[in-house]
């Protein structure tokens, strides 16, 4: 939930979606994200959508408990209207902001009360994103207990400097021992990695990718720092006081990423996550790639449902205020159209190591076959995958996944 | 001090020998539109009420740039000794790039104001005009303006100026243009020292034009001065050149605003209007005559203006492409010297090729494309027309670089100037150096005054196209002046330097430059479009070369990352946003070959100021 909200069409006051949803839902399946907006801190080079208490008088975590509850109602009632049938959660995901900023047994009656609403299916995959501070064993016991299978540190770096310029407050000597509670506690395990932010030397990164894999999580997910405007940093930068990324540093630890991960037994299932096997996938990041349908609850989320993109207000206090008074949080959403759908999928799966089937690119390119012959000739795309009907991008053709999509269409 | 003139005489029935023809030369600056402002408002025909800075100066950029290209003719009444006169001023373009016209408003003139700042002393492009007016057999008016800034040095640009042109420093007079003292002395000078003119009435008609203005209310204005026997409204006219017959809508003067008149006799200047639409059909230097009495014998002096440089004007967004043509076509009509004609290139895409008398006519006239038609443009590096001969003797006029012949080239022939510097002395040996790094030959040298010099060189036009007045001018503080004229053909070593871009040439960037100066010229091409263009997909090769050999070259690394590897939660609009905005990016990209170039790196390529960066980067 990050930036600025996109531009698109005024949302209806009740909320309602079209009926064409009924029909593009009917193959979906369906998830949950919820988005949590309090940190204890805000990062510099964050601009997702998060508040700290001093930004936040009077509306506490409490508060987002019970808005989450009025939402779940609300959602109910809008997709039953729409004449969508009820299906159980496949994944639920928790995401801020930092989730763990609630007290245990608020996130898991947040849990309770999706389960309650929609029911969760029984292998769903039910994940937190966690502060490697804030979390101690009877909590992640409690999160166990309660149903979560999966949790998601923010790790970013293993070096004080990194984590320094990137503002971020947790201790790294922590983050073995939450992730060591974490496996006792029986949960699956993935951290978070940031690179190429100012300053950062490969060896630093290289350091930070080795403490990583010492940790031995499930999965591993790897971003590289973009500067957004709007945020300390871009202003950091701007000043002189910090130095711009520089973009072949960014692809030399890239490089080294997927050939440590890889050596390691890692595989990527995505340009930038990693995974032990093909059980320990985040699910629920699959389920964005493969444009399946999930309400994004809380405010600044981003909901997809048969077709239809919208995202709430991004103020606590305004999306708390529409819920209040019965009417949709929703701040604006779009309708996809069915070339927009084939583009977004040429650019969501064209991600992903399960590829992007060459029939999505002719279907929108009439210059395809072309196209494809020079990106395999350019080294971006794998051959053997090409002949069989899908792209598959190479290491080199990862780097410059944008401009392979730009070339496609 | 004369009094106003209590009546005006009566266009049609003056008497030649009240009239006064007279114009003001002047450089740049020296402050002639305000003279002519205080004159309008001295004589009467402009009141103070109405009175405007810069009066006659219509067109907007002739106002900010403080210059005049269009010239005009304002009828002023003024009194001496209790007769009155009609004293004619006729503006003339103070640029070189407009000699022609120039010596057709001089033509029309009895008597030429030498207009000379006090406190700067004359310049190059003053003393060019007052070289074509003494060969009119003008009578010269010695004025220094400006005497009231603490500046002036009035004895001392006296002396200058009556060493130039004979008699005393005493005859030299004082004004102030801004304040107003001494123009009514002035006007009484012009009154007494200026011939009248002289015909014959009853001969048949002969009217030249030396100025021609296209109105978009009244078509073509076309100004003229009466030579011998008269016109009338109403009367069928006859162009002598080219025979086409018009009828005399309207004949008038202006003094300033137009005021038709039952017609002009011996002497007079004014306007005629015959509802054609286009100046071509009206040329400055043409005889005019009556189709019921035909003069046989045209007035002297008319030739065809002919461009002298030549540039590639694009418009930067391809789609303004029909309204580019739109507004050439527009401006032709005002301007008889532009010639133009479709042209592509694989840089900028669809424009067309320019040609013109000179550097400040593309300035002019791009800047009134963007102005008053609001067009982006891109103009490619002005260039001059060659003579190409080939072994097997064939020959080709090369306009445009990129068309350049392959093959055997057996001469080619440039354009050259004649030169005329002028400057204090302490910037003779940077002058020289300049002169010497662009080919020049000098061919005199000779002091002014006690501490002002004018050197005259041979130059190529080649050469002086291309920022030699930026540089003249930063060499000498500004106080540098440049006048050039057309001085035939010459053979030069030169050569054709390409630019190619992963093995496809650039055209816009060919150059045809003095073999000497093909490997610096490629160095500095190459240099500047490595920094200019972005990284791509793969490593990208700029080479100069001249013919198939490669004279230096320079690589765009591979581009290693263009991926953003953030995920944005479940925010997928942002994420196609982001790539539709880079789609459009990619939409305004040029394709040389499998490069993607944006416009702007062309743009930026082609403009004078990375230019001179670049060549600083160079030394």
């Amino acid at each position: 939930m990050a930036g600025p909200l996109p531009i698109g069409e005024a949302v209806p006051a009740d909320g309602s979606l079209p009926a064409s949803v009924q029909t593009n839902s009917a193959n979906k399946t369906f998830h949950a994200y919820v988005h949590v907006p309090f940190c204890r801190v805000r990062c510099g080079y964050c601009d997702f959508n998060t508040y700290t208490s001093a930004e936040l008088p009077g509306y506490g975590p409490g508060d987002f408990v019970g808005n989450l509850r009025a939402e779940l109602a609300f959602s109910q009632r809008v997709l039953e209207e729409a004449g969508v049938a009820n299906r159980e959660l496949s994944t639920v995901f928790f995401g801020g902001g930092t989730p763990t900023q609630l007290e245990p047994t608020q996130l898991t009656g947040a849990l309770a009360s999706l389960r309650e609403a929609f029911g969760i299916k029984a292998e769903a995959e039910i994940t937190t994103e966690a502060n490697p501070d804030n979390v101690d064993e009877p909590y992640l016991e409690a999160l166990a207990a309660a149903g979560f299978t999966r949790i998601s540190f923010g790790m970013q770096s293993a070096i004080p400097e990194v984590l320094k310029t990137l503002e971020r407050t947790h201790k790294p000597e922590n983050v073995p021992f939450a992730v060591g509670a974490a496996k006792q506690a029986g949960l699956g395990t993935s951290v978070d990695l940031i690179y190429g932010a100012p300053g950062e030397t490969m060896t630093q990164w290289q350091q930070t990718v080795d403490s990583a894999l010492e940790l031995e999580t499930d999965h591993i997910s790897a971003y590289a720092l973009i500067v957004e405007p709007g945020t300390k940093l871009a202003r950091q930068i701007r000043s002189g006081e910090l130095t711009e990324p520089d973009d072949d540093l960014t692809a030399d630890k890239y490089e080294y990423l997927d050939a440590a991960l890889s050596d390691a037994g890692f595989e990527w299932y995505e340009l930038s996550n990693f995974s032990r096997s093909a059980q320990t996938r985040s699910a629920h990041n699959m389920a964005y790639w493969n444009t399946q349908d999930w309400w994004g609850y809380g405010p600044g989320a981003h909901s997809h449902v048969g077709g239809v993109r919208w995202w709430n207000q991004k103020h606590p206090t305004g999306y708390a205020a529409a819920l209040a008074e019965g009417v949709t949080p929703a701040a604006g959403r779009e309708l996809l159209s069915d070339t927009t759908r084939l583009e977004e999928r040429l650019l969501l799966e064209l991600r992903l190591r399960s590829g992007l089937a060459i029939d999505v690119v002719k279907a929108i390119n009439p210059k395809a076959t072309g196209v494809v012959a020079t990106l395999i000739a350019d080294g971006l795309v794998e051959a053997s995958a090409a002949l069989a009907g899908s792209l598959v991008l190479t290491l080199k053709g990862r780097l410059l996944a944008d401009a392979v999509v730009r070339r496609l269409i | 001090m004369s009094p106003r003139a209590k009546r005006s005489l009566e266009p049609s029935k003056t008497d030649p020998s009240f009239i006064r023809n007279f114009c003001i030369i002047a450089h740049i600056d020296h402050g002639k539109s305000t003279l002519a402002d205080r004159m309008l408002q001295l004589t009467g025909v402009v009141d103070d009420r109405s009175m405007r800075a810069q009066y006659l100066d219509r067109m907007d950029i002739e106002r900010e740039r403080g210059i005049t290209i269009k010239s005009q003719a304002v009828r002023m009444p003024w009194e001496v000794d209790g007769q009155t006169y009609a004293l004619n001023m006729i503006d003339t373009p103070g640029h070189v790039d407009f000699t022609y016209e120039v010596s057709r408003s001089l033509a029309a003139c009895e008597g030429a104001v030498l207009l000379v700042d006090a406190a700067q002393g004359i310049e190059a492009q003053t003393l060019a005009n007052l070289y074509l007016a003494m060969e009119n057999d003008l009578t010269i008016i010695p004025v220094l303006n400006k005497i009231d800034l603490p500046a002036a040095q009035p004895e001392k640009y006296a002396e200058e100026l009556a060493n130039l042109i004979g008699g005393n420093p005493e005859d030299c007079l004082r004004v102030s243009g801004k304040t107003g003292i001494g123009v009514d002395a002035l006007l009484d000078k012009i009154v007494a020292t200026v011939p009248n003119p002289v015909g014959d009435p009853n001969a048949p008609a002969r009217a030249m034009i030396f100025d021609s203005v296209y109105d978009s209310y009244r078509g073509v204005v076309t100004y003229v001065r009466m030579i011998d026997g008269s016109f009338s409204p109403r009367e069928r006219i006859q162009m002598m050149s080219t025979k086409a017959i018009h009828e005399l809508l309207e004949i008038g003067v202006s003094s300033p605003e137009p005021e038709p008149t039952k017609g002009l006799g011996v002497g007079e200047v004014g306007y005629i209007i015959t509802g054609v639409k286009d100046v071509r059909q009206s040329k400055v230097g043409d005889t005019i005559t009556t189709q019921a009495k035909p003069a046989t014998v045209a007035l002297k002096g008319y030739s065809e203006p002919k461009p002298m440089v030549f540039s590639g004007i694009y418009p930067i967004d391809g789609s303004d492409y029909p309204n580019l043509r739109e507004a050439l076509d527009k401006l032709k009509l005002s301007d008889a010297a532009l010639v133009y004609e479709p042209e592509t290139s694989v840089a900028l895409g669809f424009g067309f090729r320019c040609g013109f008398l000179g550097l400040l006519h593309l300035e002019i006239v791009t800047e009134r494309l963007e102005r008053e038609f609001g067009l982006d443009l891109i103009a490619t590096a002005p260039s001059v027309v060659y003579e190409v001969t080939m072994e097997d003797l064939k020959e080709f006029t090369v306009t445009n670089p990129s068309e350049f012949p392959t093959g055997k080239v057996k001469k080619v022939l440039e354009p050259m100037v004649r030169a005329t510097i002028l400057s204090p002395k302490d910037y003779v040996g940077t002058i020289m150096e300049l002169c010497q790094t662009r080919r020049g030959v000098m061919i005199d040298m000779q002091y002014l005054g006690e501490d002002r010099v004018q050197l005259r060189y041979t130059l190529p036009l080649a050469e002086i196209v291309f920022d030699f007045f930026d540089q003249l001018k930063s060499r000498t503080q500004g106080y540098g002046s440049l006048d050039y004229e057309e001085a035939g053909l010459q053979q030069g070593d030169l050569v054709k330097v390409d630019i190619l871009l992963q093995g496809d040439q650039v055209d816009a960037f060919s150059a045809i430059v003095h073999r000497e100066k093909a490997y610096a010229y490629g160095v500095m091409m190459t240099g500047k479009l490595r920094e200019l263009i972005p990284r791509q997909q793969f490593d990208v090769p700029i080479q100069a070369a001249i013919g198939g050999k490669v004279i230096s070259r320079e690589t765009v690394k591979a581009k290693r990352k263009d991926v953003l590897a953030k995920c944005y939660g479940g925010d997928i609009t942002r994420k196609r946003k982001l790539l539709e905005k880079q789609k459009e990016g990619k939409k305004r990209m040029k394709m040389v070959g499998r490069v993607e170039v944006p416009q702007e790196a062309f743009i930026a390529a082609l403009s004078s100021d990375s230019e001179k960066k670049g060549e600083k980067k160079g030394k």
